[in-house]
């Protein structure tokens, strides 16, 4: 059973300048006594007490401001960070993605990528193998696939990495926004997929500023707000408070049913 | 900070029976010893990713890998060359010496100088995707024993042009302790990785600081001279060579590598630096593992 918890986490981050990263400093520093308060490494805050206990089977989406925390969450959530304080625990297999372009190498040919990515995704060789043909159609990049990296275009370069993303069998799936640059087309495509790969996952935490898509994939929603939770419940009541309105009000008719909510 | 009458929880979870956190978990030696484990689980990615480092080296390029070998050999018979006649020494034993002792100083200094980068130079893998640091380290020393594996050619054409059939080496069945000295220096290797990386990503003079110290150490080892040659004449400078722990991993690897005797006192030292130096390297990980994402 996947779940994750935390409790009472926070993050700081040191901020080290180039000469309070230096050995001549930490060395030197002791040598000569204190010089006022510039011994301490300034920290960041990104994250202060935050609470959480997710479940199988939850959908949650982030909301809030740029530098609210919403991505030092997510990678609080998938264990990069462990907490400065506080704790947290992860059980299930984590497949983080928040940025298309990591662990893709431009030398290298379309396969290669592919199978390099699902490797980072957690996926094993074989696993990956059986993979390809899949993503290769889902991808329409045809020949292609066998050229460098360096040779596409932005757009090429999303769907190769979206089509391996949404190939895989997350556990706990951690969706950073960015999934933009794609033809209307093909994002109408990628949306079916994206929606089949958070079925096929056991867990989902996906940060957007796009309601159309956190109504779509979500259940319910964290507010974050300068490292902290501000609140957290219903997709609906989030979101109305968040955003100063009901979301579902403007929606057309046919988003609604396709979500299956009412006005 | 949430708020008030609007607090609505997360569908199925709930904060307040939240199971109680487990006591202080972070700087345990089951967290270091876990990494490594699942590290070492994850060795289709090493394996894969130390490979490409190597395709991607010699992309485009018509040798390819080969030139892993080929730059090698010239290295080493050209200096081989040179120095036999500055040290007069006769070249059907000074060549294959100086050769292999180049082959493992490469897998040595490689191992030394790319350790201090470890999680320096994976900063976009480490911030992007949770995987255990020994992941970047087992790629690291993957990728040096590749190296060694291409170089390892030119040893066996120096065997096949100066077979050791003379007064100081022959053929023989110690030959194969080559393989355990090799797993001893790998796993030093690996080590010292861990160790130089956490220590360089928090202060990034000592990257510098090893590349220079390793220059210097070149040429207080034993490769393009040779250490019974200097203990006929002072019995101090010896000694005081003697405190270089590089010369003893490249004694103990190149002895059997070339079919001379082996001394084992140079074993000795390798073993108990081996011991101390995963000790300590272990201690860092405990204490220092989950600083590393933030100091990168």
């Amino acid at each position: 059973m996947v779940s994750i918890d935390v409790w009472n986490a926070s993050v700081e981050f040191p901020i080290f300048d180039a000469k309070t990263r230096s050995l001549k400093k930490a060395v030197l520093g002791k040598a000569g006594g204190k010089i006022g308060t510039d011994q301490k490494v300034p920290v960041i805050e990104a994250l202060r007490d935050i609470n959480l206990s997710i479940q199988h089977g939850d959908r949650i989406g982030l909301v809030g401001h740029n530098g609210a925390g919403k991505s030092t969450l997510l990678r609080l959530l998938s264990g990069i960070y462990e907490p400065t304080r506080g704790d947290a625990r992860i059980i299930g297999r984590v497949a983080p993605v928040f940025d298309l372009g990591v662990g893709m190498d431009p030398e290298i040919s379309g396969y290669e990528n592919i199978m390099i990515r699902g490797l980072f995704l957690g996926m094993s060789r074989r696993e990956m193998l059986k993979r390809v043909n899949d993503i290769a159609e889902f991808s329409e990049l045809g020949n292609y696939l066998s050229m460098p990296l360096r040779t596409y275009s932005t757009g090429m370069r999303v769907r190769l990495a979206l089509g391996v993303v949404t190939s895989i069998d997350p556990e706990i799936l951690l969706l950073d926004e960015g999934i933009g640059a794609v033809d209307a087309e093909f994002m109408e495509k990628a949306r079916d997929r994206l929606k089949d790969l958070v079925k096929r996952s056991g867990l989902l935490v996906f940060a957007s500023h796009s309601d159309e898509l956190l109504m779509e994939l979500c259940n319910s929603v964290i507010w974050m707000d300068r490292g902290q939770i501000k609140m957290q419940g219903s997709l609906r009541d989030v979101l109305t408070v968040y955003k100063g309105r009901d979301p579902f009000e403007n929606l057309p008719q046919h988003v609604l049913e396709r979500i299956g909510e009412s006005r | 900070m949430r708020h008030a009458g609007t607090l609505v929880r997360v569908s199925t979870s709930t904060i307040d029976d939240h199971a109680a956190p487990p006591a202080h978990t972070h700087r345990t030696w089951g967290k270091a010893f876990d990494d490594l484990r699942r590290g070492w689980q994850q060795k289709e990615l090493w394996g894969h990713l130390g490979w490409q480092d190597i395709k991607q080296r010699y992309r485009r390029s018509v040798l390819g890998p080969i030139w892993i070998t080929l730059s090698m050999a010239v290295t080493a018979v050209g200096l081989g060359l040179l120095y036999s006649q500055l040290f007069s020494a006769d070249i059907p034993n000074f060549l294959p010496y100086v050769t292999v002792g180049f082959i493992v100083w490469n897998f040595v200094a490689g191992c030394v100088n790319e350790g201090a980068e470890v999680f320096i130079s994976n900063e976009g893998l480490i911030k992007f995707l949770p995987s255990p640091l020994s992941v970047h380290v087992y790629r690291l020393v993957w990728r040096q024993v590749l190296f060694f594996l291409h170089n390892l050619l030119v040893w066996i054409a120096m065997l096949a042009i100066f077979p050791p059939d003379g007064v100081v080496a022959h053929w023989k069945l110690t030959m194969l302790m080559a393989i355990p000295a090799f797993i001893i220096l790998a796993l030093n290797g690996l080590w010292v990785a861990f160790l130089t990386g956490v220590i360089s990503t928090r202060f990034r003079d000592i990257p510098p600081i090893i590349g220079s110290v390793m220059q210097l150490l070149f040429f207080g080892t034993p490769i393009v001279w040779e250490l019974k040659t200097l203990s006929e004449r002072t019995q101090i400078t010896k000694d005081v060579l003697e405190l270089n722990p590089f010369l003893h991993f490249v004694e103990m690897l190149r002895q059997p590598m070339l079919g001379r005797d082996i001394i084992w006192h140079h074993w000795v030292v390798a073993g108990i630096i081996t011991v101390v130096g995963w000790v300590l390297a272990l201690l860092f990980m405990r204490n220092y593992r989950a600083r590393v994402s933030y100091w990168v």
